[in-house]
């Protein structure tokens, strides 16, 4: 029984912040976010050769085989960094749908210039009704001798405007749902860069008319599976980010003085961050967890995939919401750097399915 | 990160299992403190506790020179999961177990180690705490109980509070003030008293669930050996805390929080309510899991820390957050359980028509006394902030 890191997880994890602080620091952070695309590019080649892009890709396609808990300690610091631009969207989604249902062409075509780092791939689930239920996708796809046409309008796509490739979710003649590949540049795909609140992300419309596509295997199962590796991805970024706004949060209170004495002896501040601890601590454990039963491939992964999705998600607003406050007027400027995390909260809180709509599979998986 | 068993492990489990399932007391030991000052009850309570330490299932991983066999944390993990599996009444001398026989181990002398250790683990003599006072709550260190030396002997005088079990201990481990000049923190003595010493008078105290579960001791010129002195002399701040930082992980236990969860999810698949059971009420629903949710992350968190201690990690701020946690969540548990039961929730325990068998209205009151004892949430906020995030410290 061992429930705790490796030594080279908990290495991964120092490399990777001390990497970030490095090269991603507030102010890189910033000017990312001032630029059109969103996308670092000098930062995204690095952290392909630091081996970040490949890290779930199986080895035959230039990976490194590792798995999701690997990848979580990665997701981690980039949540606690802000890092900005498609990593989580490219390196674990894209990559991850492909490595369970890519064939063998699409892989070395795809997988392998993802891993390289000269390819950047992206998941369009979502449409008009901002819900990733199956019930609410309607884009069709339809056989097209031994490929597949799509039509159907996708929306809040991160980083299509960079990406080389979309992973999409459609349903066929039967209103079974299945994730296609499909060239960004092909004929038929439009995509319209939307305006983000959070701007260390952007997300996309994506219009497509007719598009040529291929279908991945692992049948309907696979949109469920991508489903549960978001979840998994996006709470590690939330977990990463609450520890961070805490961080500021603590820092400030030790020297920002009112009423003669730093404001972190005032007891109404301590017991906000001691609850932002309270909260973090034990869902850390649950993270952990959560991203090992996707590497085994435990019965209760998707249960607690949609459980970590969840409560990092919750953590992360109401962490944020209470950091920003402990600043006081100061954590309400556009000058200080509090409003990253609180605005990325948001975009993680409704990225791939909101707190209540995983509590209801919770219930549902846990037949409630 | 592997959360396999071991075979030898699993055997252990099984072999636990069904020794419980022989051996588990069927009356007579209810899980609250219902009868608790009936000399019948602590009799039996404390035959059981023997018969538990006999097969050995009590303090597993204590050193074998003072009864213990020395095993590690899993197995007496693995124990632990299965007495909360069993439904085990509460253990007579959890306190002695728990609190003091951890902090004897680190802080006691050879001799104490010998007298005292091998009769905690077989129930023979039962501990309380004597640490509050009427004028030291959260304020533990203000405590005014004075223990002067007259020879070989302190002569104690003063008043604890809020002392549960007091009526039917045979020992206190106790915080006294043997320097009234120095520092608060620096005039604090620990000592062992006798309960049975003359001068000591135990008045018991009502709660509000209506049991006499806790009491207020008085001690008009106790004397006690030097000998019954833990550590140095005013030094006894330190070994204090040793026992609340036990006290209060056993008190935030995750263990018995998925019980109650599943109890409370079974609850509200039994009710109907406009047609429907309350598990199918789209509010209720997201409020369960919610709380299930709380419950497995604590269950994690345990294992973590479980982990931790077998790689002979220090614990750091995530052992801080265990008492304010897990004993809030074992109150919004039952808070949610009453709020289900609708008007029931309206019946005290022993009416006909309460339901579950009158399990929550009494776990309910209990959880949150619990939210208080040991350190209120409030201060254990503090704790959090100052030591674990180093805040600066208020007073």
């Amino acid at each position: 029984m061992d429930f705790g890191l490796s030594e080279e997880q908990q290495q991964l994890k120092e490399s990777a912040r001390a990497f970030l602080s490095h090269e991603c620091p507030a102010a890189f952070v910033r000017k990312t976010m001032a630029a059109d695309d969103g996308y670092p590019g000098e930062l995204y080649t690095r952290i392909a050769k630091l081996g970040w892009s490949g890290l779930v890709v199986p080895e035959k396609f230039g990976g490194a085989g590792l798995g999701m808990l690997d990848m979580a300690m990665i997701l981690e610091e980039g949540g606690y960094a802000a890092m900005p631009g498609p990593f989580l969207f490219s390196s674990v989604l894209a990559a991850g749908a492909l490595k369970l249902g890519g064939s063998e062409e699409i892989n070395s075509k795809w997988l392998t210039a993802l891993a390289e780092g000269n390819a950047i791939g992206t998941v369009a689930v979502v449409e008009r009704a901002a819900s990733i239920d199956p019930v609410d996708i309607a884009a069709v796809a339809t056989k097209d001798g031994a490929g597949w046409r799509l039509n159907g309008a996708k929306m809040f796509v991160p980083y299509a405007n960079v990406a080389d490739f979309i992973v999409v979710a459609a349903k066929n003649d039967s209103g079974e749902i299945f994730l296609f590949v499909v060239d960004s540049k092909a004929p038929g795909v439009t995509t319209r860069l939307l305006k983000n609140l959070d701007l260390t992300r952007r997300v996309s419309s994506v219009e497509l008319k007719g598009a040529p596509a291929e279908r991945l295997g692992g049948g309907t199962d696979l949109f469920s599976k991508l489903i549960d590796v978001a979840a998994v991805a996006v709470a590690a970024d939330s977990l990463g980010g609450t520890e961070r706004a805490l961080e500021m949060a603590v820092e400030y209170s030790k020297v920002r003085e009112q009423f003669g004495k730093p404001i972190g002896s005032f007891q109404a501040l301590k017991h906000a961050a001691a609850e932002i601890v309270a909260d973090l601590e034990p869902a850390r454990a649950m993270l952990w967890y959560a991203a090992y039963a996707q590497d085994i491939g435990a019965a209760d992964a998707s249960r607690t995939a949609a459980m970590a999705k969840a409560r990092l998600c919750d953590i992360y607003s109401r962490g944020t919401d209470r950091a920003v406050l402990m600043h006081g007027g100061i954590g309400f400027t556009w000058e200080h750097d509090m409003h990253l995390w609180f605005k990325r909260a948001r975009f993680n809180e409704s990225c791939f399915g909101s707190p209540a709509y995983h509590r209801e599979r919770v219930a549902t998986l846990g037949a409630y | 990160m592997d959360l396999q068993f071991t075979s030898e492990e699993e055997a252990f489990r099984l072999k636990v299992r069904s020794w419980f399932a022989e051996n588990m007391p069927t009356s007579g030991l209810s899980a609250d403190s219902e009868g608790r000052d009936d000399k019948t009850w602590i009799a039996k309570a404390k035959v059981w506790q023997r018969r538990l330490y006999e097969a050995g299932y009590v303090a597993l991983a204590w050193p074998k020179e003072y009864g213990g066999q020395a095993l590690d944390p899993v197995r007496q993990s693995i124990v632990n999961d299965e007495m909360v599996r069993a439904k085990m009444p509460y253990l007579v001398g959890a306190l002695g177990l728990m609190m003091l026989g951890p902090t004897l181990i680190s802080w006691g002398s050879e001799e104490q180690k010998q007298r005292y250790l091998p009769k905690i683990l077989t129930g023979e003599e039962i501990w309380c705490q004597g640490y509050s006072e009427p004028g030291a709550g959260s304020d533990l260190a203000a405590l005014k109980t004075r223990a002067e030396i007259v020879g070989d002997e302190f002569v104690v005088n003063g008043q604890k509070v809020w002392t549960s079990g007091a009526q039917y201990a045979d020992m206190m481990f106790c915080l006294v003030r043997t320097d009234p000049e120095a520092p608060k923190h620096r005039g604090i003595s620990y000592m062992l008293i006798d309960m049975h010493t003359p001068g000591i008078t135990v008045r018991p105290l009502v709660q509000m669930t209506g049991d006499r579960g806790f009491n207020e001791v008085f001690f008009d010129n106790v004397r006690v050996p030097r000998k019954n002195l833990v550590a140095k002399l005013n030094e006894g701040w330190i070994v204090a805390n040793a026992t609340l930082f036990h006290e209060r992980n056993m008190l935030g236990s995750a263990s018995g929080s998925e019980q109650r969860f599943n109890r409370l999810l079974a609850l509200a698949k039994s009710i109907k309510r406009g047609g429907r059971p309350l598990t199918g009420d789209p509010v209720f629903r997201q409020r369960l899991v919610e709380l299930e949710i709380r419950v497995e992350a604590m269950r994690f968190h345990a294992l973590r820390q479980l982990t931790d201690q077998i790689r002979g990690k220090n614990p750091g701020v995530e052992a801080m957050i265990n008492k304010l946690v897990g004993t809030e969540l074992n109150h919004d548990l039952a808070t949610a359980a009453m709020e289900a039961m609708g008007d029931y929730s309206m019946l005290a325990r022993d009416d006909e028509a309460v339901l579950d068998h009158g399990y929550w209205p009494y776990e309910w009151m209990f959880s949150l006394g619990l939210v208080i004892g040991g350190g209120t949430s409030h201060i254990q906020k503090n704790i959090i902030a100052e030591r674990g995030l180093k805040m600066p410290k208020s007073r």
